[in-house]
């Protein structure tokens, strides 16, 4: 798999770097400002990008802009932003195309290598991958929401794995339970928000995301 | 015409409006006060000396308004802030009488009211005088000469006592009354513009105040950047640091054990990483606390945009920000943003709140409305007070308008450019 990398400091670019190619990923372009992955975004045509938020020469959000650009010339480009805090602004504008292939998460997530390449690999097939704290904080705006006060503390449990795009089977592993017991609580979720049902994973996953960021069933 | 007209005669009615403001009103009080002050030595000036200062100043505020909205001759109000911590008592009294005897606004008060009470009240009167002496020339030629048929009225130089001078008398009120519709409003500008050269404090003052003012925030700002690093001090060497110091001495027993023991050592590298965790998220928070990341990579509108999607109730945003402003306004603007989300949370237990922020005239302006409980003020030891002076240091204002039952409404407005 073909990767674009952009990180500014050295230290966690080279870490990155060794941590995927020790996971089989082939890093076409490393680079560390803003100017340069447009470059290596256009050129070397990426399976996946895997970009910090903050980048120079700005030293403002100019990774995010460029993913967001890079998505806007190539709808579905899968980018995975990592940054050193998360913001629910962020995380809408990255969603906002509806196209899936998206992940955000906090620098942190590297820590646990196995978990991180999953959510690399999950954003390349164009999945999902939210950070925790995303959903969480999502999660805390609907706490007087009535609907997802209907929900039981297990289908909430699954929600919020689901919202961070795990798969049934992910989920299943995480909570030890048997997948079809997480397909019940999947379809027991969408039944209490009003959602309509999909088999289409990712669909799925965008629409529980809107549901929290906007407390109603978004047409799709 | 009419227009000109109408104008000219509510100049006239606000000039006698005016004149016995300053005839009853300025009399009376400057009576008042100076017994009050003579008073003063015996114990009992103690009493009424605040009450009868507040009247007066009462009284001059009511007259720049006028000056302003009249005849747009801005008065500048220049009155020494009381002292916060004055006691109730006696003691208090006392204080408050000598605080407000070395105003020279107080002096400078005393000596309006006398002049106003006779030259302002002269220069108030020119405006209504002109009308009314001008229409007592067309009295006297409709008829009133009959009655001075012996003994002529001098009708100002016309000694009136027969129909002639009579219309002579009404050429001349003709005259005065033109002279009124032209000249009434420039009349009564005249008096304000009296007023202005007794109340206003004159630019020495106004500088002596602006130091005094430019040296207690500067002060203030010492203060609070000092106190800022000795809090983020305190909070890295009780977090983060105390963590990687626990996370070095787990690898160092990594390292002892990881032949011995392996299994152990694999617990204690998990126990390593989850408090390399712990302190990145330690961090994290010190940052916001700082200098919120998105302020830094987006600015101020955007910064607000987050923090009200981090809000637990309904939060409303309207950004009307052309450019950005420098950092530390921004940062001013955000945290005084933040503490009054914060406090509409907490203490007014608000359910929607709503944003507003912008700039115009040189000014960024942002209010913060919630539908909570109200009665929210800035106190001793609040957490607007703090931001009061954060604001000051840019020669920001900070109100807060919160009556018991709400709404709450906060505002702030710093002066600034826009990038």
């Amino acid at each position: 798999m073909r990767v674009v990398l952009a990180e500014d400091l050295f230290l966690l670019r080279d870490g990155l770097v060794r941590m995927l190619e020790a996971y089989d990923f082939e890093i076409v372009a490393a680079v560390e400002s803003g100017p340069e992955l447009t470059r290596a975004l256009a050129e070397s045509e990426p399976d996946v990008a895997v970009v910090d938020v903050r980048l120079p020469p700005s030293h403002t959000d100019e990774g995010l802009q460029c993913a967001l650009a890079a998505r806007r010339a190539r709808p579905g480009l899968p980018v995975l932003v990592l940054s050193q805090h998360v913001e629910q602004l962020y995380a809408r504008e990255l969603l906002a195309d509806g196209d899936g292939g998206v992940g955000y998460l906090l620098k942190d997530r590297v820590f646990d290598a196995d978990q991180f390449v999953d959510a690399v690999r999950r954003v390349a097939g164009g999945g999902t991958a939210m950070d925790p704290q995303v959903i969480q904080q999502l999660l805390s705006r609907r706490s007087q929401d009535s609907t997802v006060g209907l929900l039981t503390p297990r289908e909430r449990e699954v929600m919020e794995l689901m919202a961070q795009g795990r798969s049934n089977a992910a989920i299943a592993g995480q909570l030890v339970v048997t997948e079809r017991a997480v397909a019940k609580h999947t379809s027991n979720i969408f039944a209490k928000l009003g959602l309509p049902v999909s088999d289409d994973d990712n669909r799925r996953v965008l629409a529980v995301l809107a549901y929290l960021d906007h407390g109603r069933p978004q047409p799709h | 015409m009419g227009k000109r007209i109408s104008q000219a005669l509510r100049a006239g009615a606000r000039g006698l409006l005016a004149s016995v403001a300053a005839l009853a009103g300025s009399l009376t009080l400057f009576v008042l006060t100076v017994l009050s002050i003579a008073f003063v030595p015996l114990g009992v000036g103690l009493l009424t000396t605040p009450a009868a200062v507040a009247a007066v100043r009462r009284h001059a505020n009511r007259r720049r308004v006028w000056a302003a909205e009249w005849a747009g001759v801005r008065v500048a109000e220049a009155y020494r802030p009381l002292p916060a911590d004055v006691r109730r008592g006696l003691a208090g009294q006392v204080r408050r009488t000598a605080h407000l005897l070395r105003d020279p606004a107080t002096w400078r008060d005393l000596r309006w009211l006398l002049v106003d009470a006779s030259a302002g009240t002269v220069s108030a009167m020119l405006a209504p005088a002109l009308f009314a002496y001008g229409v007592q020339g067309f009295v006297l030629a409709a008829g009133l000469w009959a009655a001075f048929r012996q003994d002529p009225y001098w009708y100002a130089f016309v000694p009136v006592s027969g129909p002639a001078t009579g219309l002579l008398a009404a050429a001349l009120g003709a005259v005065l009354l033109g002279a009124g519709v032209r000249y009434a409003p420039d009349v009564l500008r005249g008096h304000f513009l009296l007023t202005r050269s007794l109340l206003d404090p004159g630019r020495d003052e106004e500088l002596a105040r602006r130091v005094e003012r430019l040296t207690r925030t500067r002060h203030d700002a010492v203060d609070a950047s000092a106190g800022e690093l000795r809090r983020i001090e305190r909070d890295l060497h009780d977090g983060a640091q105390a963590r990687l110091v626990a996370v070095g001495m787990d690898l160092g027993v990594v390292e002892a054990l990881i032949e011995k023991d392996p299994a152990r050592a694999k617990e204690l590298i998990g126990q390593a990483r989850r408090s390399s965790a712990d302190a990145l998220n330690e961090l994290r928070d010190l940052v916001r606390g700082i200098h919120p990341p998105v302020l830094a990579e987006r600015g101020l509108g955007d910064a607000v945009r987050a923090l009200a999607l981090r809000m637990p109730v309904a939060t409303e945003v309207s950004v009307d920000l052309p450019g950005r402003a420098q950092a530390p306004v921004e940062s001013a603007a955000y945290f005084t943003v933040s503490e009054a989300l914060a406090n509409a949370v907490k203490h007014a237990g608000a359910g929607r709140v709503r944003i507003d922020l912008w700039h115009s005239g040189g000014v960024l302006r942002a209010t913060v409305t919630d539908d909570g409980r109200g009665g929210a003020r800035i106190g001793n030891g609040s957490g607007l007070s703090g931001l009061e002076r954060r604001l000051g240091t840019f020669d920001g204002v900070l109100a807060v308008s919160s009556p018991a039952g709400g709404p709450t409404v906060v505002t702030m407005e710093i002066p600034c450019e826009l990038s």
